[in-house]
């Protein structure tokens, strides 16, 4: 890998905490009034995978899709003004925090139930493989996703097709609150239900952005040659509450003790640590690049400041295409 | 030589294949030996693999599948041998295939239309002959469309693939073998009804299996001095209200057919809270709404005797509406049980 890679990925992954911290600490301003799912603790499958797929890849995703939209190059400040319901979202301030879309960047749509955009992203591949495009569908998927009939429905048809479809399945435990071990048998490995269906799997860690990126580059490229679904279960874990932008750790479903295991090995803190010791970015280059990432976020977020309300009369004719 | 509803509906898809050669079609027995109720004769072997296939027992995926498809670069018809096994895939039409357009600020439509077939008699019972399309109608971003004749098949049909939203196509069983002498080629009549009679009497309301209903009662009512106004809506979404206002303001008296819907929340219900706020509208006497009960179907042929509409019970609420005291013995080719003397089963 080269130099140039190491410093993206971290970019990338500082870029959407700052974005996630952003709304966080604004979001007590109640400008921002639709259910939020922040990714922050979740950045490095986000960036990772972002970087791995090309551009004309397609990616699709769910509820908590900030992180996905960013990393497959959606635009901070038609996120920002999504949030805060203006015509200047990416979707109108129509969808909200779970309704992204950026199809300059082929991100085709992030929807809010479980599941729900798994298929959608199975029947964008097979338009692919019958148009003949050599490009993949990277679908992202959360851990509950995994106990939907919809997702085995989809997977079976991909695997019959023999699809180029990627399923990331950020498996962070908790479906709200209710940890997995309450939804599901103990010790289960869910790529292994990935398997059974007939589609190759494997887990891979979020540790270390740089070997995950390497991975997921290797896979990505085999799918783009010779389509089959893959699928990979990657551990992860979100700071914040479900949905808000506050630390909910006080409501007992998780201890103190669980989240700090997680900060301790921080995918972000990590790569910055690595850029330093193996000698690829210097500390002083680090903070003159945070720096910057910090002010282009601020200035993207001080974009909503000009924007006027938008006007629901306007919206109405959109349910049907003309 | 005359031509049935379901050879419309093949006539329609396969000349629409061959107009778009990125339109696919798919679903659960579309190459199966008896093609759809023959409906789909013929397509894989001139359309091939890709865009004509056999679906795993999928409903809620393949519907998803096919909104992808659409989202990409191909339109999709989609397609049910009964409209019960659809509900299985309410997520992927209502959250997905109705809003899409809407919900991420008119970027991406969605050109998909799905047809559903609805069950009737021969022990059909309480999960193969409903026939929801009041619950699709609910949902704004679908369109729903209900042709009772072999042209409008074959007219709507292609009108609901052209059209770049998702189309619910529901087509009754017992219309399958119902002919016309030939096609009669109209374009655009989604949300257009036909006046398929006039007269002065009343204005009777009907889709799908009511407006044959009525068809067949057409002649012997006239021979008994009864002229009215046939109103077959065709489209059940959007509706077309104009149509029956205009007759309403000269008959003044309303009957509805929905005959094939439960009454609470129903299309009937629907026409006619639209027609009693509409102060315009002076009607002689109260409207006549006809539906099946508020009971699922029965599946044994004792029950479903009284449990399906009449043409005795159609008569007598025209009776009511026309305050006539007479009486017509039916007897005709369609059955409570059965669409034709020679059907016998299974579906």
């Amino acid at each position: 890998m080269n130099k140039e890679i190491y410093k993206k990925i971290y970019e990338l992954q500082k870029k959407i905490r700052s974005v996630e911290e952003k709304i966080s600490i604004n979001y007590k301003n109640y400008q921002m009034r639709c259910p939020t799912h922040l990714s922050i603790g979740q950045e490095s499958v986000a960036s990772a995978s972002g970087l791995a797929l090309k551009k004309k890849d397609i990616a699709i995703s769910y509820h908590r899709s900030h992180a996905h939209y960013l990393a497959k190059g959606g635009s901070p400040r038609k996120l920002f003004a999504e949030l805060h319901g203006y015509e200047e979202g990416c979707s109108k301030g129509i969808g909200g925090s779970m309704h992204l879309i950026d199809l300059k960047n082929n991100f085709y749509g992030s929807t809010a139930i479980v599941s729900n955009s798994i298929p959608i992203g199975v029947g964008l591949a097979y338009s692919l493989k019958i148009n003949k495009q050599k490009n993949l569908v990277c679908i992202y998927v959360g851990d509950a996703a995994l106990e939907e009939g919809v997702f085995y429905e989809s997977l079976n048809f991909c695997v019959i097709k023999k699809l180029p479809v990627v399923f990331i399945c950020e498996n962070n435990f908790y479906s709200v609150y209710t940890h997995i071990k309450d939804r599901q048998p103990y010790n289960r490995k869910l790529f292994k239900l990935a398997e059974a269906i007939g589609a190759k799997s494997n887990k891979l860690k979020q540790d270390n952005p740089y070997i995950l990126f390497s991975n997921l580059e290797k896979i990505f490229n085999k799918v783009r040659k010779n389509p089959f679904p893959h699928f990979i279960e990657i551990e992860t874990y979100r700071y914040l509450e479900h949905c808000g932008p506050n630390d909910d750790t006080r409501l007992g479903y998780r201890t103190n003790k669980e989240v700090e295991k997680w900060k301790k090995k921080d995918p972000v803190i990590f790569s910055k640590n690595y850029l330093i010791k193996k000698n690829i970015l210097k500390r002083s280059k680090i903070d003159l690049l945070e720096k910057n990432i910090i002010k282009n976020v601020d200035t993207e977020f001080n974009f909503i400041k000009n924007l006027k309300k938008p006007n629901f009369s306007k919206i109405r004719s959109l349910v049907y295409k003309k | 030589m005359n031509i049935s509803y379901g050879q419309a509906i093949n006539q329609a898809l396969t000349e629409e294949m061959k107009r778009d050669k990125k339109l696919v079609c798919f679903g659960l027995g579309v190459n199966d030996s008896l093609k759809f109720f023959g409906t789909t004769k013929g397509l894989n072997e001139k359309f091939g693999d890709d865009r004509v296939f056999e679906t795993p027992t999928s409903e809620n995926a393949m519907t998803g599948i096919g909104v992808g498809m659409s989202l990409y670069k191909n339109p999709c018809v989609m397609m049910h041998q009964r409209l019960d096994f659809f509900l299985l895939a309410m997520d992927q039409l209502v959250n997905s295939a109705a809003k899409w357009h809407y919900m991420f600020g008119g970027q991406k439509n969605i050109p998909i239309t799905i047809r559903l077939v609805v069950g009737k008699g021969w022990g059909q019972g309480p999960t193969h002959s409903q026939s929801l399309q009041s619950w699709f109608a609910h949902i704004p971003g679908l369109k729903v469309v209900m042709p009772s004749l072999p042209s409008d098949a074959y007219n709507l049909l292609k009108d609901s693939i052209r059209d770049p939203n998702p189309v619910i196509f529901i087509e009754h069983r017992w219309l399958h073998g119902s002919e016309e002498k030939k096609i009669i080629k109209e374009t655009n009549k989604i949300g257009v009804s036909k006046l398929l009679s006039k007269g002065n009497d009343l204005t009777i309301v009907t889709y799908s299996l009511s407006t044959l209903e009525i068809l067949t009662m057409k002649k012997i009512l006239n021979k008994n001095n009864i002229f009215f106004d046939h109103i077959d809506l065709r489209t059940i979404k959007p509706l077309d209200m104009k149509i029956i206002k205009r007759s309403l303001r000269k008959t003044k008296k309303l009957l509805v057919l929905d005959t094939i819907s439960h009454p609470v929340c129903s299309i009937g219900s629907e026409i006619i809270s639209q027609i009693y706020i509409d102060k315009k509208i002076k009607l002689l006497k109260s409207p006549i709404l006809v539906t099946l009960p508020d009971v699922p179907s029965p599946t044994s042929t004792f029950y479903s005797k009284d449990f399906y509409v009449s043409k005795k019970n159609i008569f007598d609420k025209i009776k009511i509406l026309l305050n006539k005291n007479i009486n017509i013995n039916f007897k005709s080719d369609i059955g409570h049980d059965v669409p034709n003397s020679n059907f016998k089963g299974p579906f």
